[in-house]
């Protein structure tokens, strides 16, 4: 197992992608038709418009650096062009992802308008694009691989299958030294208990255990109206035979298998720094924020098993779906990747299905489109903390 | 590694509930489990027609009972449950938020 290698890109900081987009990113969200503009003009570039970035303060304003900053980061990324409405905040996300050593430039649109910006940013962003068109994939050992998961629109097919899978890939993975990384905060709820004792040690657990705490004090109960029925579990979970938040949390849990301790809590979008091993991610339960948190703490394939078939992708971090739900093959072929209903019909065990997984991931990072890349998903959702001022 | 599939599964010996994991599953239909963490077989008789993927009574739950499923506590019965009954957000809620 522990010779088990990959075809990456090695980038300027030795982190390893196993993408090499150029991206054309967005500050904020008056700078979304800039970015598309560039990335019509040169063909292959990829721009990420979002929503945000105006008088965001405080918490939620550092989470919006880090969120761009980790994107422009992210190993699956060769190089960036950003774009700002002014140059001060502009330069912030430039001088953040300058630090991986990769080409970055930025572009903002104050006293030159839209169409002098796009112009100049272009030219750049086509000197880029060529660049990174010459880098080469090269042989990396499976440790310089960094993978995250989360599952969605559950059922309780994700429990008994797709979700045991993944925890089979966990903890394969985490003995031979990939990085891999959970989350889903509000979606612990019910198996808290369990969770917080799969830690490496105390003070790691009680730091979860604060993390999940928070989220309930001051996302959840301040702003419910109900039992959150229909939210969490969802009405996707609920038509798949999920009935509560316990039972969602248990089969969530699934994923992170039998024997691997988490090392650490992070923050959202924040990068993981204590060496190989499976990290904790603070995210909310819905796909596309949590994965592009992911994508931006510097995760460079995402492993999704889902139930009735949730059909997300990110721009920059390809998602594989893994199902167990027979009736999702049939209807929604088209989105899985990796078919492990078997599971439910005693045709395979786990430890075969977690290999098929290992062997599905590594094809991906040596070039293999996932269905969500091929029918074009590309959900970059950020997170936000609460309104703006 | 078995001659038929199995019509549902059950997590963990202790549970009160088995999941369908096959299609078209009408009322009155005798139908056989496996056990998963014991590697045992069972058979229940359900008395309604339960979806792909939905719970059913493996034994009777008295009102107020908390129902175990991956034998932990995934919520309680807010109505009497016969062994064999259908088991959703109608008789089964939240005991958390």
């Amino acid at each position: 197992m522990s010779e088990l290698t990959f075809f990456g890109y090695r980038r300027e900081n030795n982190r390893v992608g196993i993408r090499n987009h150029v991206v054309i990113l967005p500050l904020d969200d008056l700078s979304n038709a800039a970015c598309e503009a560039v990335a019509n003009n040169i063909k292959g570039t990829l721009a990420l418009p979002h929503h945000y970035g105006r008088l965001q303060f405080g918490e939620d304003l550092e989470l919006h650096f880090r969120t761009l900053i980790g994107t422009g980061a992210n190993p699956n990324v060769a190089a960036v062009v950003v774009i700002g409405i002014e140059p001060g905040w502009t330069a912030r996300v430039v001088d953040g992802i300058a630090k991986t050593g990769k080409p970055v430039q930025g572009f903002a649109i104050e006293q030159h308008g839209d169409i002098e910006t796009i112009a100049s940013a272009s030219r750049v962003a086509k000197d880029f694009l060529q660049a990174a068109s010459e880098a080469r994939r090269e042989e990396c050992p499976i440790s310089d691989l960094w993978v995250s998961h989360k599952c969605g629109e559950s059922d309780t097919t994700s429990g008994m299958g797709a979700n045991p899978t993944v925890g089979n890939f966990i903890d394969k993975t985490d003995a031979i030294g990939v990085t891999n990384c959970f989350g889903e905060t509000s979606e612990i709820t019910g198996a808290e208990h369990l969770c917080r004792e799969r830690a490496i040690n105390k003070e790691v657990g009680d730091k979860w255990f604060a993390t999940w705490e928070a989220y309930m004090n001051e996302v959840i109960e301040p702003n419910k109206t109900s039992d959150l029925s229909e939210s969490q579990p969802t009405k996707g979970n609920i038509e798949g035979g999920l009935t509560t938040i316990e039972e969602k949390a248990m089969g969530n849990l699934q994923k992170i298998g039998k024997h691997a301790r988490y090392i650490d809590v992070l923050a959202p979008a924040e990068t993981p720094n204590k060496g190989a091993g499976l990290y904790y991610m603070d995210t909310s339960s819905a796909a596309a924020e949590c994965v592009t948190l992911q994508a931006a703490g510097g995760f460079a394939v995402h492993i999704f098993p889902t139930g009735q078939g949730n059909i997300i992708g990110n721009p920059i971090e390809p998602v594989i779906k893994v199902t167990a739900n027979p009736r999702t093959v049939r209807t929604m072929g088209e989105h899985v990747d990796l078919d492990v209903s078997g599971l439910l019909r005693r045709e395979m065990n786990l430890d075969q299905a977690g290999d098929a997984l290992i062997d599905m991931v590594i094809r991906t990072c040596n070039g293999r489109l996932t269905a969500a890349e091929a029918l074009g998903h590309r959900e970059f959702v950020m997170t936000k903390l609460y309104r703006s001022a | 590694m078995s001659s038929s599939p199995p019509d549902f599964l059950v997590h963990d010996e202790k549970d009160a509930v088995g999941v369908v994991v096959v299609e078209n599953i009408e009322a009155g239909q005798r139908l056989s489990g496996w056990i998963m963490d014991a590697d045992k077989t069972i058979d229940v008789t359900v008395n309604h027609a339960i979806p792909l993927g939905h719970k059913f009574a493996l034994r009777a739950i008295n009102n107020g009972d908390s129902v175990l499923k991956y034998g932990e506590n995934i919520g309680h019965a807010v109505a009497d449950i016969a062994t064999g009954d259908h088991v959703h957000v109608h008789n089964l809620k939240t005991s958390k938020w």
